[in-house]
């Protein structure tokens, strides 16, 4: 039975947004996890890099978003950008590479981008997109805009220059810019720990620069929202970036010719106790949500992802003449008269 | 028509569409304040504000990541990158950011975006502040590349560069910057992709940039008063879009081609042309076509080895005329 959004005592988050939150989590979940079986059928081409284990992340911040506000994304990118609404067809249709897909397969599964949703691109050069967020919120300095440019990126994303470079930019021009570090405490291959000077490696850094060393414990997708509201009202009401480190594990491999043989016996199996979705449905019956309103909300998911796995099990490959689509801005790719 | 130094053609260019669109931005190290350590920039600060002209910490990926930035969401920043031999320390952007996302994004994102540089040799400075660099740009899809070789070049085409919807790479001239040419008054804009015929003539076609213009220039000067040898000169201007139309017309004439490059030999522009005449108008030739480069080396920093490197009016006229006799 339906019931009218209640804000419980004590609960600055309120109802309507945890259900969104839980939603946009399992949106994730489910559609990443298909993601995964559509590789295993050779349906997935090229590569992909899945946030199963982070999703309350990404819900998180887009939770906190207000239209308008921009995300800047890796190549782990397929969190954020369903995170912002864009539709689980476009996104797995660009894992696919078919027609159908976000950008009709020409951008493959590391640069989903959906600029009418927010999703100014994923990345896939580690560190570049810090700067670019830097750019756009340079615009929205300029032109008194109000937006923040929010910029996701991992743990490995510390120890390369562009990433210094931004943090001091946006400092000294003081942007309205939120840098967020998923820390899921690997960098590909590699223990994070191993090939860092630092123990958190974001927020240490962040010291150096100026900012406050906030670190969020990345599996509670309310602590994540509220550590993006702080940021995101510091940085529209003129007072400049934040950095955000997220303590998170991700339970899949660095991409999916990755076993992740590298964890530590009993690793994954500890942080799947502390499962985002786990802790949020929780979360949902602590605050007298009903229990068949959250099972609802995955029966829907589910269904929504099976819908559009078979829309894009139908869906063509794109045509050859994308080829020469859009190089340049008059939509072609004369290089020559 | 006034007389302008290319250096302050470069001022006037820039202050020119700052004024026509709020939306132009400029950015770069010590543009602002300092003026430019060419001095191309100076007043820029004063008559557009701090917040129109920045300057920048030392940090190559923040200027160009955040010109894409600002391109992507409304703004037509100007970036300048001291040098040219600069971009190494930021290919990222030109060679897989700002190029490419409007074709990986299936045409989502717009980039309009130049990047200004000073490039070539001929200061003395060694090889790491005097490469030509236009044919790591050539090589790239989804740049423009433009390099002018007249003050009058200058404005007009770093206006088109402004606004032009792609991310242009605009590469000066640093031997350039104190030459003077005639600039005609009011609003200049040209247009990104055209070569132009400098001088006309019948027996062969020298197609140069940049710097190597006036060397071709002069050397065709000489050719016909000295061997009675009549060359045509293009200015390439921009390599891309390439106007393959006029140096292919040209050659049809003189059925001779020479390119004449500061770019060191492997992978110039002059190969491409040389490959599309060859392509082409095969049969319009009455002999080999010819390029004269910079020899595949870095560049030494002594003068006298630095002026024996880069192609010279000597080295131009005695190629041409040995190519002819032969």
């Amino acid at each position: 039975m339906a019931r009218k959004p209640a804000r419980a005592p004590n609960d600055d988050i309120g109802e309507e947004t945890r259900l969104q939150m839980y939603r946009t989590q399992v949106v994730i979940r489910e559609a990443e996890q298909r993601a995964f079986d559509l590789f295993l059928q050779n349906l997935v081409k090229g590569t992909s890099h899945l946030s199963l284990g982070q999703e309350a992340v990404a819900a998180g911040f887009a939770t906190a978003m207000k239209t308008g506000d921009l995300s800047f994304c890796t190549y782990r990118g397929h969190a954020h950008t369903l995170a912002r609404g864009v539709s689980i067809e476009k996104v797995l249709g660009e894992l696919m590479q078919r027609d159908n897909g976000l950008m009709r397969g020409k951008g493959g599964s590391m640069h989903l981008t959906s600029e009418e949703h927010g999703v100014m691109g994923s990345y896939a050069i580690i560190g570049a997109h810090l700067p670019i967020a830097c750019g756009a919120a340079w615009r929205a300095q300029y032109k008194g805009q109000k937006d923040v440019s929010v910029c996701f990126f991992g743990d490995g994303t510390t120890n390369i220059g562009a990433f210094h470079e931004a943090l001091n930019f946006a400092v000294i021009w003081k942007l309205p810019v939120v840098f967020v570090c998923e820390n899921n405490l690997y960098m590909e291959y590699t223990p994070i720990e191993d090939v860092t000077a630092v123990e958190h490696p974001a927020a240490d850094r962040a010291s150096a620069y100026g900012l406050d060393p906030i670190i969020v414990d990345g599996q509670d997708a309310d602590e994540v929202y509220r550590a993006a509201l702080a940021a995101y009202d510091k940085a529209r009401s003129g007072h400049g970036p934040s950095m955000i480190e997220c303590k998170t594990y991700r339970y899949s491999g660095h991409s999916r010719a990755d076993p992740a043989k590298y964890r530590k016996p009993g690793e994954l199996d500890k942080w799947k106790e502390r499962d985002p979705i786990k802790i949020y449905r929780e979360r949902l019956l602590q605050f007298g949500i009903e229990e068949e309103t959250i099972d609802k909300i995955d029966t829907e998911v589910r269904q929504a992802v099976d819908d559009a796995t078979e829309k894009c099990k139908a869906a063509p490959p794109p045509p050859f003449e994308l080829i020469t689509r859009d190089v340049y801005a008059d939509g072609g790719w004369a290089w020559r008269n | 028509m006034a007389e302008l130094t290319y250096r302050d053609a470069v001022t006037r260019g820039i202050a020119q569409e700052m004024k026509r669109d709020s939306d132009v931005v400029f950015l770069g190290e010590d543009v602002a304040a300092a003026g430019g350590v060419f001095k191309t920039t100076v007043g820029l600060l004063e008559e557009f504000g701090p917040l129109r002209v920045r300057d920048t910490p030392i940090s190559e990926q923040a200027i160009l990541g955040a010109a894409m930035g600002a391109a992507m969401t409304g703004l037509k920043p100007i970036a300048e990158i001291m040098f040219s031999d600069f971009f190494a320390v930021c290919f990222n952007y030109l060679a897989n950011e700002f190029s490419k996302h409007r074709y990986i994004s299936n045409g989502q994102t717009k980039c309009p975006l130049v990047v200004r540089t000073a490039n070539g040799g001929g200061a003395r400075f060694g090889a790491q502040h005097s490469q030509s660099v236009e044919n790591w740009c050539m090589m790239i899809p989804g740049l423009k590349v433009v390099a002018p070789s007249s003050p009058a070049d200058v404005v007009g085409l770093l206006a088109a560069s402004v606004r032009d919807p792609d991310p242009v790479i605009f590469l000066e001239h640093k031997s350039l910057y104190p030459v003077k040419g005639e600039v005609p008054e009011g609003e200049l804009l040209d247009t990104i992709g055209t070569a132009k015929v400098l001088r006309s003539g019948k027996d062969a076609t020298i197609a140069a940039l940049a710097l190597m213009v006036p060397r071709a220039l002069e050397a065709a000067e000489k050719l016909k008063e000295e061997h009675g040898i009549d060359c045509e000169v293009i200015d390439v201007r921009s390599l891309v879009p390439l106007d393959t139309q006029t140096i292919l017309g040209s050659v049809a004439r003189t059925h001779r081609l020479f390119t004449v490059e500061e770019n060191p030999r492997l992978c110039g522009w002059g190969a491409e042309i040389v490959s599309i005449v060859a392509d082409e108008a095969f049969y319009d030739l009455d002999g080999p076509p010819v390029r004269i480069t910079t020899p595949h080396v870095p560049l030494p920093a002594s003068d006298v080895l630095e002026d024996m490197t880069i192609p010279s009016v000597d080295r131009i006229v005695d190629r041409v005329k040995r190519s002819l006799n032969d």
